[in-house]
């Protein structure tokens, strides 16, 4: 808990910006609106406010400061507006309210969890085979760690509206994508995985005259362990992405993807940020949930440092 | 022994009869699959030095020979699958679009974007690792961060830098600074007290130790971070300018095409983006063997 003290400082110092921030950012617009909150507007007319610079407007308007904190549609809105939000639009509907940001929350979670569990199994089932069969492992092994390397999210659009135009919408064409960039990650480390494993303690169980079968489950598996965490991590957070950057197309649907896109056409930002950080949220228990699953299980395997 | 090794090719013959009763061009395309594999069985059991390229090499060809035939025999629409012939012509024939795309997203969007973001990364990891309290705070903020889906905060970039290569930019620079940043505060607490402790034998300065020890030993992780977000830096711009751009670039041509239904076109921006992605990663790759040629995973490859 030492470590408290200096993340809390750091955060704060963050908050701390992002109030700072608001008052160039967001003045142009509150100038604008000096009517409204009952004062004049220095530099007159829209035109000459536009060509003076944030700063200066901030120093010929100091009036117009503590309404940049709460404006309607700023361009960048105060942290305790957005979480005002997030709370207003997470607790205040029914959660199977499209206004609710639970339910397009679980949307997105849904399509991302079927279509990690598919891409992980998938890519531990492709996993063994490499490790066991040399042919598989020199043909598919040198694509799959290149595949890391190229923009695969990029075909998230396509894929959509492919699967739209054959009759498949809703939830499955993002668990696709979601499968899809969990795949290759658990493929790549469940390999690594199951060869850690060194030669004295392959040489033994040769000794004991194992089957393939029990070194796999006696030694390889339990070896793989560590890594195969290491590759959920990453491979759940890319699914997550991809779910998000899956619901774009799909316009003013569900899902925390759509909600950015409709903030965007409407100019909502305190919308964006809402399903910003709610997305956040969802990645941080995501890898708090396979954090704790890994902890439970190294420690059950006496693997735990 | 013999009986073991024949039995999945015996499996095969079985599945490749099976499927030409059903639909001679099941049948084709399973003999195809089959065969191909049978092949790679055969050249993977030798060890000769050229094995290692020639088997993925085939392999690849055999998915590509296999796309094309499927799609040929089952008279698959274009707006579903386009064969592979199909978007190698597409990209002869259009390069002069795919090239100002790539020029727009890569050169003007990702380039810079990662180049800064990589820079300011390394440069608050410095910071961080000088301030023991800097860095018990920042570090796990920034693996909180590296964690997040980044990429969401397109829209709001977008909004503020505008349509064109500054907003792509700024999403590419928040997207690998926290992956740098964690990587470059690990490596520079990657070397032993014994190396430090010499260190200070020769009453070196904090600036000189960070020159001569910490830097160098820090390298290997440094460019582990530069690689992941060389592949970061092409998805952020990428996924960028589906939140809006000038009409030109691949996010744009990309998100446009799937609305024509031209998935000819989509795929040949795939392909460019693939290939940019490859010889990203393998630039930098290439400058880590350069840098860091001392590691023991750079040695005995020559």
């Amino acid at each position: 808990m030492r470590n408290l003290v200096p993340i809390l400082t750091v955060v704060a110092v963050i908050i701390g910006i992002w109030y700072a921030a608001c008052i160039p950012m967001n003045i142009h617009g509150t100038v604008n609106l000096a009517r409204q909150h009952g004062f004049e507007a220095q530099p007159e007319g829209r035109r000459a406010r536009l060509q003076t610079g944030a700063f200066q407007l901030v120093a010929m308007n100091p009036q117009a400061i503590p309404f940049v904190w709460s404006e309607e549609k700023p361009r960048l809105p105060a942290p305790h507006q957005v979480v005002a939000e997030l709370g207003a639009s997470t607790f205040g509907f029914a959660p199977t309210d499209k206004r609710s940001l639970v339910f397009h929350a679980w949307a997105t979670l849904s399509a991302t969890f079927v279509g990690f569990l598919i891409g992980t199994l998938a890519g531990i089932a492709l996993a063994v085979g490499i490790v066991h069969n040399r042919a598989m492992d020199m043909s598919v092994m040198p694509w799959a760690i290149a595949s890391q390397t190229i923009p695969i999210l990029a075909i998230a659009p396509m894929i959509i509206v492919v699967l739209a135009s054959v009759g498949l919408t809703g939830l499955l064409p993002k668990a696709v994508i979601s499968a899809y960039l969990s795949f290759f990650p658990v493929v790549v480390g469940m390999v690594k995985g199951l060869r850690s494993p060194d030669g004295m303690q392959l040489d033994l169980l040769k000794t004991y005259s194992a089957s393939q079968a029990e070194t796999f489950f006696k030694l390889r598996l339990p070896a793989s362990m560590p890594y195969l965490f290491a590759s959920l991590k990453i491979g759940a957070a890319a699914s997550l992405v991809g779910a998000i950057v899956g619901e774009l197309p799909s316009g003013g649907g569900e899902g925390l993807g759509a909600r950015l896109l409709a903030g965007t056409y409407f100019g909502q930002t305190i919308q964006i940020w809402a399903a910003l950080f709610m997305a956040a949220i969802v990645a941080a228990a995501v890898v708090a949930v396979l954090n704790a699953a890994e902890r439970v299980t190294l420690r059950r395997m006496g693997m735990a440092q | 022994m013999s009986r073991l090794l024949r039995r999945p090719e015996v499996f095969g013959a079985g599945l490749v009869l099976l499927g030409a009763l059903a639909d001679w061009r099941l049948g084709a395309v399973l003999a195809l699959w089959f065969g191909a594999w049978w092949l790679n069985a055969q050249l993977a059991a030798g060890r000769g030095a050229a094995t290692r390229y020639v088997v993925p090499v085939l392999f690849g060809v055999a998915l590509l020979i296999l796309w094309e035939v499927v799609v040929r025999l089952w008279d698959v629409p274009l707006v579903i699958l386009p064969a592979p012939s199909d978007i190698w012509a597409k990209i002869t024939t259009s390069t002069h679009l795919l090239w100002a795309d790539f020029h727009q997203t890569f050169i003007k969007g990702a380039l810079p974007g990662y180049a800064m973001g990589c820079a300011a990364g390394i440069a608050v990891g410095i910071l961080a690792d000088r301030y023991g309290f800097l860095r018990r705070g920042l570090l796990p903020v920034g693996n909180f961060m590296a964690a997040l889906p980044i990429v969401g905060t397109a829209p709001i970039f977008v909004m503020w830098f505008g349509f064109g290569w500054q907003s792509k930019s700024a999403v590419v620079f928040t997207m690998v600074f926290f992956p740098v940043l964690v990587n470059t505060v690990a490596g520079l607490r990657a070397t032993s007290a014994q190396q430090r402790d010499l260190m200070a034998t020769y009453a070196a300065s904090h600036a000189t130790t960070l020159w001569k020890l910490k830097l160098p030993a820090a390298m290997p992780f440094v460019f582990n971070g530069l690689k992941i977000a060389s592949t970061l830096a092409l998805i952020g711009a990428i996924v960028a300018e589906f939140f809006g751009s000038p009409i030109v670039g691949m996010g744009f041509r990309i998100s446009t095409s799937v609305g024509q239904l031209a998935l000819d076109m989509v795929w040949a921006e795939i392909a460019v983006a693939a290939v940019a992605g490859s010889l990203f990663y393998g630039a930098v790759a290439l400058g880590e063997r350069w840098v860091t040629f001392w590691h023991p995973s750079q040695r005995g490859r020559n």
